[in-house]
């Protein structure tokens, strides 16, 4: 196949909200691989360095999902899985905006969450702590940022729960959550703990971070000015993705 | 000083029960029971790509879960009739995961020129604390490789062959296996890009 056949290089070239290359990840705001504090990292991070390349097309793309796909409760999880009524818990809604690094919104993008009901157990088929399941509760929510990148969801304050660490160590509080972004190479998976939690500054999983400023900015705020009266609390979460440099000259890929 | 920029929300482990929010029937739970993220449909060449993720003691990694992104086999990102993603979870019991998905074509690299046709994999499982990403080539295309720019990329030669999968014999399409490593002998190569 003749060069000038496939599409250029550099950034995708389908769509709208394509520019120039997603910036490089700065890693040194993110845990190392080796974190032996959380000991499951012991055999699951690699020796060697990573090799770094800027991105290519592919890397720059990246999967678009549909809001079609969503049904209509997929964001409050106190009633998504209903059964004979609501989800047990302390009522919150956890909102926020989503923004790449140049502080453009991220729009449209696709966000999953999930979590331990009110009593720290998770609906897993592999999660056999000790506290009950509660039938009304799955755990697990969608929503698409609209074209601001704001997100928001209904849930119930997970749980905290023990785990095999150090011999019963304990997990804040917190939801996972994914986002896709518009590329490839802005994928984040990560999850969002509680202000004021006192499990918080014990937690092996959130210490593997390089350091306190990193920490906080996984921890949601309490907002009482939007929280529902007689209703929910509301806990305010920005999501900060990779940004995408500005493509102030075009350099042509050879053939073109 | 230099401009200051929003920073990047930090990763954190997707955890063991991370199939909750992503692949929920697969967890357990009663909802989305039809979704079969792992099936790529689309127009080409249907191929399977079957694995397993192996820690660094040699066991498989059997809360793992992959995502996949491929162009068409045209070489397009986001073509209207193919999505280009995927997710896959490992197996409770075995560690292995399968994707079902068509032959990639080629992509031009940055510079214009030809990349092997490959997949993007993500890695997420409990332990690693920001996913891994890498490629999975295909052994065919043994002049395409020989150039491929990211291969290149890998300064010690001998880590290349941990991106190229095997054919396997047999099967109703054909079938790569691919074995990721995250540590050890024969470590995989992960990108940071």
């Amino acid at each position: 196949m003749s060069h000038t056949t496939l599409p250029a290089g550099g950034g995708s070239n389908f769509g709208p909200g394509s520019g120039g290359d997603v910036i490089k990840r700065d890693r040194s705001l993110h845990a190392p691989a080796f974190t032996p504090g959380y000991k499951t990292s012991v055999l699951r991070s690699p020796r060697f360095a990573l090799v770094s390349l800027e991105p290519g097309p592919g890397e720059n793309a990246g999967p678009k999902f549909d809001a079609k796909i969503l049904a209509p409760l997929e964001n409050d999880l106190i009633r998504n899985y209903a059964k004979s009524g609501e989800a047990v818990g302390e009522r919150i809604i956890v909102f926020g905006k989503v923004l790449d690094e140049t502080g453009r919104p991220v729009r449209n993008t696709l966000i999953e969450i999930w979590q331990a009901n009110a009593g720290g157990r998770y609906r897993h088929k592999n999660d056999a702590y000790l506290a009950a399941l509660d039938p009304n509760f799955g755990g697990a929510g969608r929503c698409m940022s609209d074209d601001d990148g704001n997100y928001f969801f209904r849930t119930i304050r997970p749980g905290p729960y023990p785990w095999r660490n150090h011999g019963s160590d304990w997990r804040p509080a917190h939801i996972h959550f994914s986002l896709f972004g518009d590329a490839f190479a802005q994928r984040l998976v990560s999850q969002l703990y509680f202000e004021g939690d006192p499990l918080v500054p014990l937690c092996p999983i959130l210490a593997t971070l390089p350091d306190k400023d990193a920490q906080d900015r996984l921890v949601a705020k309490l907002d009482m000015k939007m929280s529902v009266p007689f209703d929910s609390l509301a806990y305010r979460f920005d999501i900060v993705l990779r940004g995408r440099r500005q493509t102030f000259f075009e350099t042509k890929p050879e053939g073109h | 000083m230099p401009i200051e920029y929003l920073k990047e929300t930090p990763s954190q482990t997707g955890g063991p029960y991370v199939h909750i929010g992503t692949m929920p029937a697969f967890a357990g739970l009663e909802i989305r029971q039809d979704e079969q993220q792992h099936v790529i449909p689309g127009p080409g060449e249907r191929v399977k790509l079957v694995g397993v993720v192996w820690d660094g003691s040699g066991h498989p990694v059997r809360d793992a879960m992959l995502e996949l992104w491929q162009a068409d086999s045209a070489g397009r990102h986001n073509a209207p009739d193919f999505s280009g993603w995927g997710r896959a979870a490992a197996s409770s019991e075995t560690g292995e995961w399968e994707f079902d998905t068509i032959r990639p074509g080629t992509v031009a690299w940055r510079d214009g020129k030809p990349q092997a046709p490959h997949v993007s994999l993500l890695i997420f499982a409990r332990g690693i604390n920001i996913h891994l990403h890498t490629r999975l080539y295909f052994p065919e295309d043994e002049a395409a490789l020989a150039a491929d720019p990211v291969l290149r990329a890998v300064e010690q030669t001998g880590r290349r062959a941990t991106l190229v999968a095997q054919r396997v014999e047999g099967g109703e399409v054909p079938t790569y296996r691919f074995d990721i490593r995250l540590q050890g002998e024969g470590e995989t190569v992960f990108f940071d890009m």
